[in-house]
């Protein structure tokens, strides 16, 4: 099994375009992820009762196979991007949801009492003290969602999307290694490069978590 | 129903904080604080001590609405605090609480700025003022720049002081403030909050189940038993010296008169002037046998030690440790059964020697200290203004306000001869 | 819409769906061979990883990177190359399937070792365990729920995957699937992802059951 590498080159653009939808369809199903996420977890934080049902329907969304979310989708949305985007974004609900309420748990009691001791109104709270500091949890979350995502794109393949996803049914139908290849190791620098860049925001983001330069002793 | 009512009368006269058969239930049915009536006058640390589970902390947390009473009327500066908006009352209240509470993700000097920027001061100006007050509470500017992780709890602790004076409300409330760091660092907190109320004079209610830092801080002690049933409320002289039941006096714990001495300064007891010992130069030439023990002494006529020519080889002096007027009764009756000759060297705050004082002498106080404290209670208070009482306790804890019945003078007919042997007694 | 539920109801209960090497129950039964095996071998590989790393420390970041390495693999592209490699047989699945699991049970198993009290750990040597003696009975029964959490994630990922046995013209409940697809027979696609939902789902619920059932007296003393 050699990879044609003459093939690599003739397709370079087709490459790229595939490439760009990939990673098109996974990020919109992330940042949908979290819109849909956010309050979510914060009303689920917040209301106990609501907690458990809201978790365990996003355990339950997590158990239906990646293929048959996209064909449960088709009388809603048919053989289009948006099926695609709807179908990873439920994936990246679990895992979103999940991650969102943990960090909010992580918060410490200290010092949320402590906003609100000083006065702070409930909205600022969660902006001001709540959110920052569940942020490394949240970012974890996102990350793994960011990655799967990326996996998972590929599946659409079958309802006619899919990105990199395409050159598999590609070289499967024509019995031809290098695109299949190409394919797989696009993936994978997709999500290491997504991944990366997530770990440097999240570096910006969280500041008071980094080692301090000097000794931490006075 | 135990009504805390000689606290009307200390400070400005004025309330600041008045509970009124105050009743708090929680949802599960546990009964926090029973029928709570208190006032806390208008600068002044009130303490509330009591067992875990006693109401003491819900009683402090009803004050900013942290916790709402089941019944009855909370004031503040006359004022039912029900009638304010939650957020805005807390932003002029002070709150300090264990471990500090202070956000993880902020900068020390950003925690501090946290309520004047809530009260919409701007961020130029709020960080200048908690520039101002990282200075207050004895820490650098470069403290500031960092997250609280970076700092040690007694650091912490100091932030949290801070923050919770940003925008010099009129009340503090600390919850168990110190509970989390070292009995070493504790102290030096505990200084620090004191020299700072006398600078500042809050009113301030303070937490803690730790009965010498409750007698140590309080202008008034506030003891709390489990149910929420306030059992005494008093100065803690007057605490220490008439506990209202066995409860309270059980939890003063055995070393109460113990502790009623450490209330008590030295300034009352008088000196006897240092001719009654001989005093040697320390370049001098050591002194004969047989002539007694000698306090030697620098040029500059400090305290250096004890040396007694008759206790065989001569050794080093052995170590004097000089006494100031703002040392405690209990550090004077330690040092003079360290001393050989029963004498505590006096010395005034440049650490000359001024004289010196007998065991005897020390007892004498202690006696009187102690049916004083048991007789003086309303009189007391009234004689001494918040303020001033603070300031005396900053310099080191003097109890009691009333003028001293003895005068100096007849100490020293009754001070033994100099190198006498030490009198004999206990406390 | 309406009709298209109503048709996959009838479709689900016809009762000749069930019956025969065609049939809904046998199915299932490749179904979850195919996913059991997956998740065995997995577990075979991910949990000394995991226990080792979580044991002695070390290596803990590589391990952890690999598996969020691993989840990036596209299990599609994986089955078919490992296909157009090897040629037809269950050996592109399975490989597939275990590179799916395996992340998940490493991870798990290695945050429920790091999760064990570093005190308990202490006071167990301190009694003079030695080190497999800490590892087999501090830190295995102490991080056991998690490492059951990550076992039940993977085979719950592995069963939803698992159709893609049918794409290389295995069995398996992906059959329906594909089939469907080729015919343009919507309903036959739609049942076979509800029986698939539904496998994982039974899964799911029974094996939290037993992790609940197990665990009850850890959650008092939690």
């Amino acid at each position: 099994m050699t990879v044609d590498w003459s093939w690599l080159s003739a397709h370079a653009g087709d490459l790229t375009t595939l490439t760009l939808s990939h990673l098109q369809a996974a990020l919109t199903a992330v940042l949908l992820g979290l819109l849909i996420s956010l309050p979510l977890a914060v009303l689920a934080h917040r209301v106990r009762p609501l907690r458990g049902l809201l978790l365990g329907m996003s355990n339950v969304l997590f158990t239906i196979p990646s293929i048959a979310v996209f064909v449960l989708l088709l009388p809603v949305s048919g053989l289009t991007r948006t099926t695609t985007v709807i179908g990873l974004t439920i994936y990246t609900l679990v895992v979103l949801l999940r991650n969102t309420v943990e960090g909010l748990d992580s918060v410490p009691a200290k010092a949320r009492e402590a906003a609100v001791a000083m006065g702070t109104r409930p909205l600022r709270t969660l902006l001001t003290v709540e959110l920052p500091l569940a942020l490394p949890v949240i970012m974890a979350g996102v990350r793994i969602a960011t990655v799967m995502s990326i996996s998972l794109v590929s599946v659409a393949t079958y309802i006619g999307d899919g990105g990199l996803g395409q050159l598999f049914t590609d070289g499967f139908q024509r019995d031809f290694p290098t695109p299949v290849v190409a394919g797989i190791v696009l993936t994978l620098l997709l999500a290491l490069v997504a991944d990366a860049l997530l770990v440097t925001v999240q570096y910006v983001l969280t500041p008071w978590t980094r080692r301090p330069r000097t000794s931490g002793r006075g | 129903m135990t009504i805390c009512s000689q606290a009307r009368d200390a400070g400005k006269g004025l309330l600041m904080i008045k509970f009124d058969a105050v009743h708090k239930r929680f949802p599960n049915g546990t009964t926090a604080v029973h029928d709570l009536t208190l006032e806390l006058p208008e600068g002044g640390i009130t303490v509330l001590v009591g067992s875990s589970g006693c109401g003491k902390t819900t009683t402090l947390r009803m004050i900013n609405r942290m916790v709402d009473p089941t019944s009855g009327t909370i004031r503040l500066g006359g004022k039912d605090i029900r009638e304010q908006d939650a957020a805005e009352l807390r932003r002029g209240i002070g709150y300090v609480i264990q471990q500090s509470g202070l956000f993880p993700h902020r900068t020390v000097l950003d925690n501090i700025a946290t309520v004047p920027l809530l009260l919409g001061w701007g961020r130029r100006k709020s960080r200048a003022r908690a520039a101002e007050l990282l200075e207050t509470v004895g820490l650098t500017a470069e403290a500031g720049r960092r997250y609280p992780h970076q700092l040690s709890g007694g650091q912490q602790q100091r932030v949290g002081v801070a923050r919770a004076l940003a925008a010099d409300p009129p009340v503090l409330l600390m919850d168990e403030p110190f509970g989390a760091v070292d009995p070493v660092v504790r102290i030096q907190l505990q200084d620090e909050l004191l020299r700072l109320q006398q600078e500042l004079n809050k009113t301030i209610a303070f937490v803690t189940h730790d009965i010498d830092e409750a007698v140590r801080l309080g202008d008034r002690i506030a003891v709390f038993r489990t149910g929420g049933h306030l059992v005494q409320c008093a100065p803690p002289a007057e605490l220490l010296a008439r506990p209202a039941d066995d409860f309270v006096a059980d939890f003063l714990g055995a070393e109460r008169e113990l502790k009623l001495l450490s209330l008590t300064t030295l300034a009352d007891v008088p000196v006897q002037p240092a001719t009654t010992v001989r005093t040697v130069r320390d370049d001098a030439p050591p002194p004969r046998p047989g002539s007694g023990p000698h306090l030697v002494v620098s040029a500059r006529n400090e305290p250096l030690g004890w040396l007694d020519p008759d206790a065989g080889a001569a050794g080093p002096p052995s170590p004097v440790r000089p006494l100031r007027d703002t040392d405690s009764l209990l550090a004077a009756l330690n040092e003079s059964i360290a001393s050989p000759t029963g004498l505590i060297a006096r010395v005034d705050g440049a650490g000359v020697l001024t004289g010196v004082t007998s065991r005897e002498a020390i007892h004498e106080q202690a006696g009187r200290r102690h049916q004083q404290a048991a007789r003086t209670q309303l009189t007391a208070q009234k004689t001494a203004p918040a303020t001033q009482k603070t300031a005396q306790k900053t310099a080191q804890k003097t109890a009691m306000e009333t003028a001293p019945e003895n005068g100096p003078e007849n100490g020293l007919d009754t001070t033994p001869a100099p190198g006498g042997s030490a009198p004999g007694g206990s406390i | 819409m309406y009709e298209l539920f109503k048709n996959l109801g009838s479709w689900l209960v016809a009762g000749e769906q069930w019956t025969g090497p065609d049939g809904i129950g046998h199915r299932i039964a490749e179904h979850l061979q195919y996913s059991l095996l997956a998740t065995l071998v997995a577990a075979a590989i991910a949990l000394p990883v995991g226990l080792l790393i979580g044991h002695t420390g070390r290596g803990a970041f590589v391990a952890i990177n690999l598996a969020s390495f691993g989840r990036a693999l596209p299990t599609v592209g994986l089955v078919v190359l490992v296909f157009l490699a090897g040629g037809l047989s269950m050996t592109p699945v399975y490989v597939a399937l275990v590179a799916l699991a395996v992340p998940s049970i490493v991870t798990n198993t290695y945050a429920g070792m790091t999760a064990v009290d570093p005190e308990v750990k202490d006071a167990a040597r301190g009694q003079g365990m030695r080190g497999h003696q800490v590892l087999l009975r501090v830190e295995i029964p102490l991080a056991l729920p998690l490492i059951m959490t990550g076992l039940r994630l993977a085979l719950i990922q592995v069963v939803a995957t698992a159709t893609i046995a049918a794409y290389v013209s295995f069995g398996g409940l992906g059959r329906y699937v594909f089939d469907g697809l080729a015919q343009r027979d919507l309903v036959q696609v739609l049942g076979g992802a509800v029986l698939v939902a539904a496998v994982a789902v039974v899964l799911d619920l029974a094996l939290s059951g037993l992790q609940r059932v197990l665990f009850r007296h850890r959650r008092a003393a939690v």
